[in-house]
């Protein structure tokens, strides 16, 4: 199960690494990079579920920290998800700045601080 | 019986988000892009809901399907008059290049990995853990977590205040 669950990860995370390196268009962009924070999630989640914490194997019972980590995997996705909400917010707000100084969304055309 | 419902279940929801993903960096249309992410997106959440994270599965149905989705669609509905088509920039064959050999390292890692294993259904102590995890990550979040809790609200904050001025008509 944990192995699906990472190459799932796995394949998501290139569709968007190929999406935001390839696309032209700032939002799908934007959205590319949101389907790889997806994908991290994908792998967060599965490794909270599916791999023993070290505690949890030095102490071969459930102590409270080996408790504690077996959900850490899944408060690091809630942070991920904060984040990437924060990073969509500001990216459109950028968009819409690009759409009024350029007329453009086209990535290849925002060059004003390349010399 | 449990057993093949689970496979049934992940395979359809790993075979829709894959799609879903695939036709967003590969449609030119940009509103269909976003319908299409929101599809990837409620099959993340349900394959969450499937390892045992329902509180993520929510979570990501409110912030991602809700929240992200809608300003995408607005972003996309406001720049659509700019008529420009969503195609491929010249660094598409490198593009192409770095995702496969990415993957294939991905994969070839994930599969060689010596994984020190729970096993599917878990033993009593544990499974306790699993069963009520809203709770715990609350717990979590507000004891071993704080740091980071505080400052993701500030970085909410700040960008929220960056997102503001940087749309201001001036």
């Amino acid at each position: 199960m944990l192995e699906r669950l990472l190459i799932l990860s796995a394949i998501l995370f290139c569709i968007g690494l190929y999406g935001a390196l390839s696309r032209r268009h700032v939002i799908a962009v934007l959205i590319s990079v949101e389907i790889m924070f997806n994908a991290v999630n994908v792998a967060l989640v599965a490794f909270s579920r599916y791999v023993t914490p070290a505690a949890l194997r030095a102490a071969g019972e459930v102590t409270p920290i080996a408790e504690s980590t077996l959900l850490a995997g899944q408060s690091f996705a809630v942070f991920v998800i904060v984040v990437a909400a924060a990073e969509v917010a500001l990216g459109l707000a950028l968009v819409i700045a690009m759409v009024r100084t350029k007329d453009s969304v086209d990535v290849t055309e925002a060059s004003l601080m390349r010399r | 019986m449990e057993n093949a419902f689970k496979e049934f279940a992940f395979w359809s929801l790993a075979v829709v988000t894959v799609l879903g993903a695939f036709g967003v960096v590969r449609t030119h249309n940009m509103f269909r892009a976003a319908l299409l992410l929101v599809v990837s997106f409620v099959g993340v959440a349900g394959i969450f809901a499937l390892v045992n994270a329902e509180f993520l599965a929510v979570v990501q149905l409110l912030v991602y399907a809700g929240g992200v989705a809608v300003l995408v669609i607005f972003a996309a509905m406001i720049t659509s008059n700019v008529t420009e088509s969503n195609s491929s920039t010249r660094a598409q064959p490198f593009a192409v290049l770095v995702s496969l050999l990415l993957l294939s390292a991905l994969v070839f890692s994930v599969v060689q990995a010596e994984w020190s294993l729970l096993p599917d259904v878990l033993p009593e102590p544990l499974a306790a853990v699993f069963v009520d995890t809203p709770a715990a990550i609350g717990r979590l979040l507000l004891d071993q977590f704080l740091l980071p809790f505080e400052i993701a609200g500030v970085l909410l904050l700040a960008a929220v205040i960056g997102a503001l001025s940087l749309v201001r008509e001036r």
